[in-house]
């Protein structure tokens, strides 16, 4: 670490590239979709204007943008809610050994790597055999959970492996009940973690399309509606609505920074 | 019984509980909306179906039409070429930042700003990520423009956008992120001792990267190669926006199925997808064991 060479401005030159290939095809479709009305999907940039913003909210231009936008925000808030609470218990189970413990986290494994694909027809099909209507707020809610849950599990897998139990000792031996120890001692020290856990639920189920596309029903969510979108919509439109959804999630992800800062120097104080 | 048991043996039973109940609701809903789902499409993977829809007996034409079906391996060593590929790139991509991160990067607030630099993207949609390669790309994009500006080319190119280019482009882009946490991860926990006694031993930097940073990243190298390999190997979205048509792969050969509410069809391929992704993962764990790195 202490060498400063040629390796290093070459690594240094390599992450910078990286980077750019990382955030610059989102930056050029920000900066289009400010273009005049007589813009294009390339550049150059023809005027500028919030035209195209204007134009996201006339249903006859995106279908119906806030019906789908008021669901997915509903949807994504309720799989960040049931994400925390079911990673947060089963978390607290992995702390001691329990039939079923091994199958359970391996369960969970799966639920990762099992294509997004299979999840979707696999839960269209149990639906349909069982004649209920998918909804996105019934199938498309469990869809989603599959997806946030093992996020938010082995990251309370992780937080609690270097848990110092310690602390929570010495809370029982001045003679807290398990209930006050939890709300005092456990629940402060992993509230950051917890916080993680809820920025995952939100954002992979506010972006999510595969696991939501056999399973949403009739009304779209908001990454159906932009999909639909890709295949007849060739205007500036597109990147307006795609420009919006990334400074949403870019907004939700600093607030969540914020917190977890200020949940820190609270504590440290 | 009960009357014989002591109040403290009686508490004991209690707590024994506590796990159990903690961990039912992860139980429920991986049990209803993981495990019955599989479960159903392994069923509807032996019936018949017409026009009408299931018809609810059993059969093995499913598999007999699919496994004898030209196209159907082609897909699959498409797929496998596309996940290979994809895995090469995002490994050399994802090695060289974590390593830069972990070993280059001095001061621990820049590392982990850094790190976050290269996380955030995956929590926005990767279905806008794709399309925001439309200005570089296509037509009359920036790469267009320049390569001809350049006078390098006299027509513009037309597979930089919708071919296997683009297709393994937006991979990259999209998941070797997948790569970067988990090889960060494992290499920040790589005792700096270590590091230091191969060096004063007389170690180059290319040795001490050879013979102790590599062996000592596989389990991260592992972890992240699961993410890449399973999430290109099921992927549909990717390859149809990306592809433009020209492009085929496993995920797509099946979203074609659904499409044409061939569901026995689709779920025949989607065994035949999960036995290839269980194997893979099956044979990656067995160079590491997750629990360890949590």
């Amino acid at each position: 670490m202490e060498k400063r060479g040629l390796s290093h401005v070459l690594l240094a030159g390599f992450f910078a590239l990286f980077v750019l290939f990382l955030y610059g095809p989102t930056i050029t479709i920000a900066l289009l979709s400010f273009q005049g009305p007589a813009g294009n999907l390339t550049f150059p940039m023809r005027g500028l204007s919030l035209h195209w913003f204007e134009n996201l909210f006339q249903t006859q231009m995106v279908g119906d943008f806030a019906g789908s936008l008021s669901r997915t925000l509903i949807l994504a808030v309720a799989v960040m809610l049931l994400t925390v609470v079911i990673s947060l218990l089963a978390g607290l189970a992995f702390r001691r050994r329990f039939r079923g413990a091994t199958v359970l986290f391996y369960l969970t494994v799966a639920s990762l790597i099992v294509p997004s694909i299979l999840i979707s027809l696999g839960i269209g099909l149990m639906f349909s055999v069982l004649g209920i209507s998918p909804t996105w707020w019934g199938s498309a809610l469990g869809a989603h959970l599959t997806w946030t849950l093992p996020f938010g599990v082995l990251i309370m897998f992780a937080v609690f492996n270097r848990f110092d139990r310690s602390l929570e000792e010495a809370a029982r031996d001045l003679g807290a009940s398990p209930w006050q120890s939890f709300r005092h001692v456990v629940l402060p020290l992993i509230a950051p973690s917890l916080i993680g856990v809820a920025l995952f639920g939100f954002s992979l189920s506010y972006d999510e399309f595969a696991r939501s596309s056999m399973t949403a029903g009739s009304d779209n969510t908001l990454p159906l509606e932009i999909y639909g979108m890709t295949t007849n919509v060739t205007t500036p439109v597109l990147y307006a609505l795609g420009t919006m959804t990334t400074g949403f999630s870019f907004a939700v992800i600093i607030a969540c920074l914020a917190l977890v800062l200020t949940l820190r120097r609270n504590r440290s104080s | 019984m009960s009357s014989t048991t002591s109040p403290i043996a009686r508490r004991m039973n209690r707590r024994a509980i506590v796990p159990h109940l903690l961990a039912t609701p992860l139980w429920l809903v991986l049990g209803v909306f993981l495990l019955v789902p599989i479960v159903m499409i392994v069923l509807v993977s032996f019936l018949d179906y017409n026009n009408d829809g299931l018809i609810y007996s059993f059969v093995l034409d499913n598999y007999r039409d699919m496994l004898g079906s030209a196209v159907l391996w082609k897909t699959f060593f498409a797929t496998l070429r596309f996940a290979v590929l994809v895995w090469v790139f995002t490994l050399a991509i994802g090695f060289t930042v974590a390593y830069f991160l972990a070993f280059h990067v001095r001061t621990q607030l820049w590392q982990m700003t850094l790190f976050q630099v290269c996380a955030i993207p995956f929590l926005t949609s990767n279905i806008i990520r794709m399309i925001s390669w439309i200005p570089t790309l296509g037509r009359n994009g920036l790469l267009n423009q320049a390569l001809q500006g350049a006078g390098i080319t006299s027509q513009p190119l037309e597979w930089l956008l919708f071919s296997d280019f683009a297709v393994v482009l937006a991979f990259v882009h999209l998941y070797t992120l997948f790569m970067v946490v988990p090889i960060f991860n494992t290499m920040m926990r790589i005792d700096r001792s270590l590091v230091e006694a191969a060096r004063d031993a007389g170690a180059s930097s290319l040795a001490v990267l050879t013979n102790v940073i590599i062996p000592l990243s596989l389990p991260g190298i592992a972890i992240g190669t699961i993410f890449v390999v399973t999430l290109v190997m099921g992927d549909f979205v990717t390859v149809r926006m990306m592809g433009g048509g020209q492009s085929a792969s496993m995920g797509l050969m099946m979203s074609n199925s659904i499409g044409l509410l061939q569901y026995p069809t689709a779920a025949a391929q989607a065994m035949v997808l999960l036995v290839t992704v269980l194997l893979m993962v099956a044979a990656i764990l067995r160079v590491v064991d997750i629990r360890k790195e949590l």
